[in-house]
């Protein structure tokens, strides 16, 4: 039977992906002086895994790697030696080794890591002493070696004589002898007898145990081994010996096959090979038959190697980009389906003899598998919907890294990882992430001396933060330090001709300045997040998501960078409104509440945006009518309804004539086959089979042309009446 | 062999000649309709399928000849009407009126567009011979978007570029085009 | 034809040994853990169990010490899927009461000839 291992390839990698950033994230939080066994174990079981997996499938180089780091593990897990944070950083350097082997075998390119013998010699150095570790690798992972470890075995000519004696409890382990009698068969006659010597009287015998021994004899042209092999599992507890029925043929092999014998076997051992001297003349004429019987006897411990070679060579097939799905989303999907069956089979019902009183079961069929429908492509599409903690587990490792490079103390937080957004912008979005995130951590937060003197804390905090707005993602990188230093980003901008000598900025456009191209500053250049790649291009490539990037700063207090993202393939919860004949959509997290009779509330400014006073601030008022120049209901303001949503930073009353249903709706680009339209995010499909557009808050404030300013009322001048 | 008048050709025979053209996938295969009495043909292998009319979702502040969004098995698929991009009176939408679905390839992309014409005529070959470039129209650039004038022995056809008619931007004004060459 | 049951951790192993048993007949019921694979075995009997040692939640040792308890699985051949293959890891699996073990790493033709062994 031959089966094709590098269809486990794929499972193996991702589970090994998986289990370095677990490695990972344990190692992160282990504290040296404090070690939870539990950490450690889990550690270990990754490593362990890695191993295991690495041999199975091939991957040898990975398998021996891994094999030493195990080990280490394994004496800090049994408490033979300590962890120190020398031995972490050596832990973590191993991880990203294992990982690039890995992903080079995943890449079906050569494996050729540098740093992994390197490293190896460094493990190897501290475990020296202990074991002969490298010969200890070989015997333990590679199968070549081990191959090579079972030696050419002379063959018996004619069979073996076996006297075996397993210890009382062996049927409580699961063994049998019979199953091993019957095995030995397989191989030649076997003529047993048994020796009922020691069964004890009838009354004070235990049915479960094992009273009996048995002369065996084997004639079978095998080696020793196939017959030693068959009591693999039993030897250490039972009497076991094994001559030759013919002492004709004796070679060196049985002199080791032999020893491993006596070392185990509780027993005397009756061998009277064991002194015999090999000689040249039999050893020539046996080869030939000991050759093929590796091939023929089942081995369990003779890997091929040639199999393991070839299952690389067919690695550069097609890459499979699979995606992990949690079990709730896939039992959702399961519940649809079997409600998908059950409409269908009552419809096929229906069918088989309709008549005229059956319509209404029918339309209520048709309308119960449109609604199965509907949820299962929701289901589907939420498949694709992965937690950001995906993008934000790379960061307490880029942290940790790079705050001891440049001797910063720095605590890194995270919120929000449950935010699910599209596995294609996740991909997308962790370039432009990791460079904010060194960003922050190489210009804004001080050195510890620094903040001292600023009577900050010492140590400071990056945090990672993401959640759901308006139908977006938000993801902001917020740090304590010192903020971007406005006078020095204006010179910078002067020199480079961003900014003529005279012109008057706001701090939010001088903070805007550093997402310009061409802007650097010369000091700001360093190993981390210098390079030459700027925040332009993390502008670029945020834009290029239909996303923006936005800074905002205090001096001393720190800096928050705020990137919005679309949910492209997202589900939204969304509002259905109306106005006149049409239904829009609004996303149901925008809306801050909706105001019925607002007689007493308005405030009309001529030539300008009416106002909402609503409690202690004006809202502005957007007629959804008039800005999209379409009929509506309302022929007066007073007819509509109000909705006050929040987008862009701002609050905005919204006229419509009525608010209907709630539903989750699937966002479908509209720019996909016609364009973007202003004050539209997207568009879904409603239950009745027509598109719907989901309104874009941020874009109708544009469109309606409303005044970014403050509208908080004067408590004083209280001048606002309808 | 194209001079079937509309109301004898179904839907479905017209799909049927859309998906045997593209697959013997001859030179010049093209399928013709009717705006205002004037007979245009598009390039079969950018047919997708034909459809009855059926109301779409208007897109704000958008051109009037730009009737809406249709979901077509869950994709969001723009419909024009020719006849009010050509600059002609709007038709009053009746049960032969229907939209060609085509492909149209924009840059690198390919979008799929509906296009709301008075009713579909044939499907037509013309060889390279049977084609011949359009009149210059010496004050109007528009001519790109016609291919060339079809000919055969009993009508002439007018052959559009469906791909630069369809990507060209709103503010193109194409009434004088098809003013003059529907002469 | 047997009913066997595999239990690793580890996804990629799980499926190599369930894949390379069901191609030789038998039925395979896999279990992520020791845990899992106890209750799986309460709740079929199977005829052989398969077992990795290192495992979350319960390990393989516990899992046989476990099984061993239960009248059903007194004497039902249990095989341990160990990387280890110096002696006390083995005679570990012993104590706890395994039948056998199966050096990792093994390919599919070992795997079905070990069983074997068991199944006869």
């Amino acid at each position: 039977m031959s089966i094709d291992l590098s269809q486990f390839h794929q499972v193996f990698f991702e589970e090994s992906y998986e289990g370095l950033d677990a490695m990972e994230s344990a190692l992160l939080n282990l504290q040296p002086d404090n070690v939870d066994s539990e950490t450690i174990n889990e550690i270990f079981r990754a490593a362990h895994s890695i191993k295991g997996g690495s041999g199975t499938f091939g991957f040898t180089d990975v398998a021996s790697f891994t094999h030493v780091v195990e080990t280490l593990l394994d004496e800090i897990r049994s408490e033979t030696r300590t962890i120190t944070s020398e031995t972490v950083d050596l832990f973590l350097r191993s991880v990203d080794c294992i990982r690039r082997m890995i992903q080079q075998h995943d890449a079906g390119e050569p494996c050729d890591i540098p740093e992994a013998s390197e490293l190896k010699a460094l493990f190897e150095a501290i475990l020296s002493g202990d074991e002969p570790s490298e010969t200890d690798v070989i015997a333990a992972v590679d199968p070549e070696a081990k191959a090579a470890e079972v030696q050419p075995e002379n063959a018996s000519q004619k069979g073996w004589r076996i006297y075996f004696k397993p210890e009382i409890d062996v049927l409580r382990t699961g063994n049998d002898p019979l199953r091993m009698f019957r095995e030995l068969e397989s191989l030649g006659s076997l003529s047993v007898t048994a020796d009922v010597s020691e069964l004890p009287l009838i009354s004070s015998i235990d049915p479960e145990a094992c009273y009996l021994a048995w002369s065996l004899e084997l004639s079978a042209d095998v080696p020793k081994s196939a017959v030693e092999e068959v009591f693999e599992w039993v030897v250490d507890e039972s009497d076991l010996t094994i001559t030759p029925l013919s002492e004709s043929n004796l070679s060196s092999a049985e002199n080791t096959a032999s020893d491993a014998v006596s070392e185990n076997a509780s027993g005397p051992v009756v061998d009277s090979v064991i002194d015999a001297e090999p000689d040249n003349n039999e050893e020539q004429q046996n080869s030939p038959i000991a050759g093929p019987a590796p091939t023929e006897s089942p081995k369990p411990v003779a890997a091929k190697p040639t199999a393991t070679v070839s299952d690389k060579k067919d690695k550069s097939k097609v890459e499979v980009s699979s995606i992990r799905v949690g079990i709730d989303k896939v039992d959702d999907l399961i519940n649809m389906v079997g409600e998908l069956v059950i409409t269908q089979s009552m419809l096929g019902e229906l069918g088989l003899d309709f008549t005229i009183e059956s319509l209404p079961r029918l339309l209520e069929g048709i309308e119960q598998l449109s609604q199965n429908t509907r949820e299962l492509q929701e289901s589907v599409m939420r498949i694709r919907m992965l937690p950001i903690s995906f993008t934000f587990s790379r960061f307490p490792r880029l942290v940790h890294d790079l705050s001891r490079t440049m001797g910063k103390k720095i605590e890194l937080k995270l919120l929000g990882e449950q935010t699910e957004l599209d596995k294609t912008v996740m991909e997308r979005i962790g370039d432009p992430l990791v460079h904010l995130v060194r960003n922050s951590l190489d210009h804004g937060i001080e050195t510890p001396e620094q903040r001292i003197n600023a009577g900050k804390p010492e140590t400071g905090t990056i945090t990672l933060n993401a959640f759901h707005q308006s139908g977006n993602i938000v993801i902001q990188i917020i740090d304590d330090g010192a903020g971007l230093n406005k006078p020095r980003i204006l010179e910078k901008a002067q020199q480079n001709g961003l900014v003529a000598e005279g012109d008057m900025l706001s701090d939010d456009q001088i903070h805007d300045l550093i997402f310009r191209p061409g802007f650097s500053t010369a000091d700001q250049i360093s190993d981390i997040s210098g390079r030459g790649v700027g925040m332009d291009v993390v502008r670029r490539n945020i834009n290029e998501l239909n996303g923006s990037v936005e800074v905002e700063s205090s001096e001393g207090e720190g800096s928050v960078f705020t990137i919005r993202l679309p949910l492209t393939l997202a589900i939204l919860d969304g509002q259905l409104i109306r106005v006149g004949k049409h239904i829009y959509i609004l996303p149901l997290i925008s809306i801050v509440e909706s105001i019925q009779s607002f007689q007493g509330m308005l405030h009309r400014v001529v030539g300008g945006c009416d106002l909402l006073r609503l409690r202690d601030e004006y809202v502005p008022i957007i007629q959804l009518s008039s800005i999209f120049n379409i009929a509506s209901d309302a022929k007066d303001m007073d007819d509509g309804l109000l909705v006050v949503v929040e987008g862009d930073n701002m609050k905005v009353a919204i006229l419509i004539d009525d608010l209907e249903a709630q539903q989750q709706v699937v966002i479908k680009s509209l720019e996909e086959n016609y364009k973007k339209v202003d004050g539209v995010s997207g568009a879904t499909i409603l239950g009745d089979g027509t598109v719907s557009l989901i309104l874009d808050i941020a874009g109708l404030i544009k469109l309606a042309g409303v005044q970014r300013y403050e509208y908080k009322a004067v408590s004083s001048g209280d001048d606002c009446a309808a | 062999m194209a001079e079937k008048q509309n109301d004898n050709v179904t839907i479905d025979s017209i799909n049927d000649d859309i998906s045997d053209a593209i697959a013997h996938e001859p030179s010049e295969q093209y399928l013709t309709f009717f705006i205002d009495n004037e007979e245009y043909g598009v390039d079969i292998l950018s047919v997708q399928e034909i459809r009855g009319w059926e109301p779409a979702t208007e897109i704000p502040n958008a051109p009037a000849y730009l009737k809406g969004v249709i979901n077509l098995r869950g994709t969001v698929v723009p419909i024009t009407d020719l006849r009010l991009r050509f600059g002609i009176n709007q038709f009053e939408y009746s049960p032969v009126t229907v939209v060609i679905v085509v492909k149209v390839k924009a840059g690198n992309s390919e979008k799929i567009m509906g296009v709301v014409v008075d009713a579909v005529s044939d499907v037509s070959n013309f060889s390279k011979a049977d084609i011949h470039p359009a009149p210059e129209l010496a004050e109007n650039k528009n001519t790109a978007f016609v291919k060339g004038l079809g000919s055969s022995e009993s009508k002439m056809v007018i052959l559009l570029d469906i791909n630069k008619l369809l990507s060209a931007p709103d503010d193109v004004d194409l009434s004088e085009m098809s003013r003059a060459l529907a002469k | 034809m047997a009913r066997i049951l595999a239990v690793d951790d580890s996804a990629s192993m799980r499926q190599m040994v369930s894949f390379t048993l069901k191609g030789a007949g038998h039925d395979v019921v896999e279990a992520a853990d020791g845990k899992q694979a106890l209750d799986k075995a309460k709740g079929t009997q199977v005829d052989l169990v398969l077992s990795d040692v290192n495992m979350p939640v319960m390990d393989g040792l516990a899992l046989v010490k476990e099984l061993r308890a239960l009248p059903n699985y007194k004497f039902t051949p249990i095989l341990m899927l160990t990387t280890e293959s110096t002696g006390d890891k083995k005679m570990e699996g012993k104590q706890a009461g395994a039948t056998g073990w199966l050096v990792k790493p093994f390919n599919p033709d070992q795997l079905l000839a070990t069983i074997k062994k068991v199944l006869g």
